[in-house]
């Protein structure tokens, strides 16, 4: 696509709102109206790849009830229909619809317009943490590749009748976990990778943390992952700033009740001389270390399309760990 | 940019994801933050600087820190447990450390100050508003945006001095110990030259303690010791309900009794101190 180095103005681009103004009203649900007409929405949305971009002015009038999506969606459909957006359920339970409004990270469509100051120009920008695909929609692969680097659940062998069993005391902890949709906004949001792209390789990010988390506490799995999100998935490098837990749209507490839990664990291990001689006078039974079955790990799924790695050196974080080519 | 993961198996090709390319969207160094996001750290570092001034006058004072000469049984926290002899009529078995020649405040607060400097809630709060690291969700750390710069690079909790946050629940420990004298300290508040009473100041020594035991009770060390480390919650039930409890409210609202429990200290002290110095007049209730 051709990208534009430079801001354009909404006149080039969109018609300077001229032309929304005169969209119909789905349902005529205008209740904005006033005398004047529709009052109109200001918004400044990024059009642009990986390799540049700058930030469109739009203009379109104001509806009642509407999301932020749904303004998306209008301008995509009457003033830019060549503007890309990731979005799929509209309810905030995909996670696709990630994206930046007014520089907070947010879920386009749960975030309500009557939210937002409207007297002035809205932002929409696509996730900072992740390389721009186009427009609003950023390659989240990254994600994909630390989530195969987490070894799986694995349970013990089951009771002599053949089945498991849990209290619901031990299942609650890592239920709040499951309620992750993998939107990434607190992927986007860690300054860990957001402003260091150099800790990408080494660096798991809070939703996997969360993850770890959820499997650590499981009573029915058998791995000690506490080394691996130690050593190699950067637990230490979390300086426990809480974002992930502001942006999260689930309300996962993710700081409180997964990462500062791991860090706690690790103290366990690997800081904590007394913990070390309990161990060691007790001879409580060891979990297996992860790297035990770390073999088995299924095989990572992520993008392959070559137009968006096929660059003359990239440097690439493999499934295997190792630099290889596009 | 070269990546140190070992790998388990050297048969899986590589995913193909970039690292260290070009991200495009708008510049980092750019903030689209519309809200007044400099607000939160800059009352926190406020919060923080006036705590930590009026903390090291108040250890630099060395003196009215005790009212026992005006019937009142009130010991600063900033100089309780008293080593010196200055409070020995307090009944302290540890008072009359008559060899120790600068204010025992230092010597005391380095236990409180290491726990708090270690939890986890005051690290958010000084990692934002100190380190700028950074100091608001979504506004780049400082330095970062500077290539090469002496901030650019980012190596958290993981190198000395900052691994040693990992100490905190070892500070905990001692904290817990510190609470204690503080309770003591609140009940010795009721003692009154001709029985029990109760006094402002014995209200203030009572709140203080309690804010500082529910401000060290909800420590995320503390709710770990009492069975956050657990993988099976059900099979230890006391230790569940510790960690219910610590959990809910208190770990709930650490950062809440974060503060009141750092303000409490510093009114107590301060009433102490206009207390013992004569200034004022605690005014006896019952």
């Amino acid at each position: 696509m051709s990208v534009p180095t430079e801001p354009r103005t909404a006149g080039a681009v969109a018609g300077n709102g001229t032309a929304g103004a005169g969209a119909p009203a789905p349902h005529g649900t205008s209740a904005t109206a006033d005398a004047t007409g529709p009052r109109q929405l200001h918004l400044q949305l990024w059009r642009g790849d990986a390799d540049g971009g700058g930030f469109v002015d739009y203009e379109v009038p104001a509806l009642e009830g509407e999301v932020v999506l749904d303004v998306v969606h209008r301008i995509q459909a009457e003033h830019a229909p060549d503007l890309a957006v990731r979005w799929n359920c509209k309810a905030g339970k995909c996670g696709s619809c990630s994206a930046e409004i007014n520089g907070k990270p947010r879920l386009m469509c749960m975030t309500r317009m009557s939210t937002l100051d409207t007297s002035q120009t809205i932002t929409v920008s696509p996730m900072r943490a992740f390389p721009v695909m186009r427009d609003l929609v950023t390659d989240v692969s990254y994600n994909f590749v630390v989530a195969a680097r987490i070894p799986p659940f694995t349970p013990g062998p089951p009771e002599p009748d053949g089945t498991y069993r849990m209290a619901q005391v031990d299942v609650d902890r890592g239920q709040e976990m499951r309620k992750c949709i993998e939107c990434f906004l607190c992927q986007n949001v860690c300054h860990v990778i957001r402003d260091h792209e150099d800790n990408k390789p080494h660096y798991a990010g809070p939703r996997f943390f969360a993850r770890l988390a959820e499997l650590e506490m499981h009573p029915l799995d058998t791995l000690d992952r506490r080394r691996l999100v130690s050593e190699q998935l950067g637990l230490g490098l979390c300086n426990i700033t809480k974002c992930c837990t502001e942006v999260c749209p689930e309300g996962i507490h993710i700081t409180d009740n997964a990462i500062i839990p791991l860090k706690e664990r690790v103290v366990d291990a690997r800081y904590d001389p007394v913990a070390w001689l309990g161990r060691k006078l007790l001879r409580r039974p060891r979990p297996a270390p992860a790297s035990a079955v770390a073999v088995d790990l299924p095989v990572a799924r992520g993008a392959h399309d070559p137009t968006i790695d096929g660059r003359s050196d990239p440097a690439v974080l493999g499934r295997n760990g190792r630099r290889s080519d596009g | 940019m070269t990546v140190v993961e070992e790998s388990p198996r050297q048969d899986i090709p590589g995913v193909p994801v970039r690292i260290g390319q070009a991200r495009g969207g708008p510049p980092r160094s750019q903030v689209l933050r519309r809200d007044n996001w400099r607000l939160q750290p800059i009352l926190v570092a406020a919060g923080l600087l006036v705590f930590i001034g009026y903390s090291t006058w108040a250890a630099l004072r060395n003196g009215d820190f005790y009212a026992g000469h005006l019937g009142r049984d009130y010991l600063s926290p900033y100089y309780s447990p008293c080593l010196t002899h200055s409070c020995t009529t307090a009944g302290y078995v540890w008072g009359g450390w008559s060899w120790w020649r600068i204010s025992p405040a230092w010597l005391i607060l380095v236990f409180p100050g290491a726990f708090r400097t270690t939890c986890y809630y005051y690290r958010k709060s000084y990692y934002r508003s100190f380190w700028l690291s950074p100091p608001a969700c979504a506004v780049a750390d400082a330095g970062s945006t500077n290539p090469g710069g002496v901030r650019s690079r980012y190596t958290g909790e993981t190198l000395f001095p900052l691994i040693l946050q990992n100490v905190h629940r070892f500070t905990w420990y001692f904290a817990v110990i510190f609470a204690g004298i503080l309770t003591w300290d609140a009940i010795a508040a009721f003692r009154f030259p001709n029985g029990i009473g109760l006094g402002v100041g014995t209200l203030l020594f009572v709140a203080q303690a309690v804010l500082i035991w529910a401000y060290t009770l909800g420590c995320h060390a503390c709710r770990h010791l009492c069975g956050g480390g657990l993988k099976r919650l059900s099979k230890a039930p006391v230790r569940h309900f510790f960690w219910k409890h610590v959990s809910t409210p208190l770990n709930h609202h650490h950062q809440l009794f974060a503060w009141c429990s750092l303000i409490s200290i510093m009114v107590t002290d301060l009433y102490v101190w206009l207390v013992a110095s004569g200034t004022i007049h605690d005014p006896r209730i019952i």
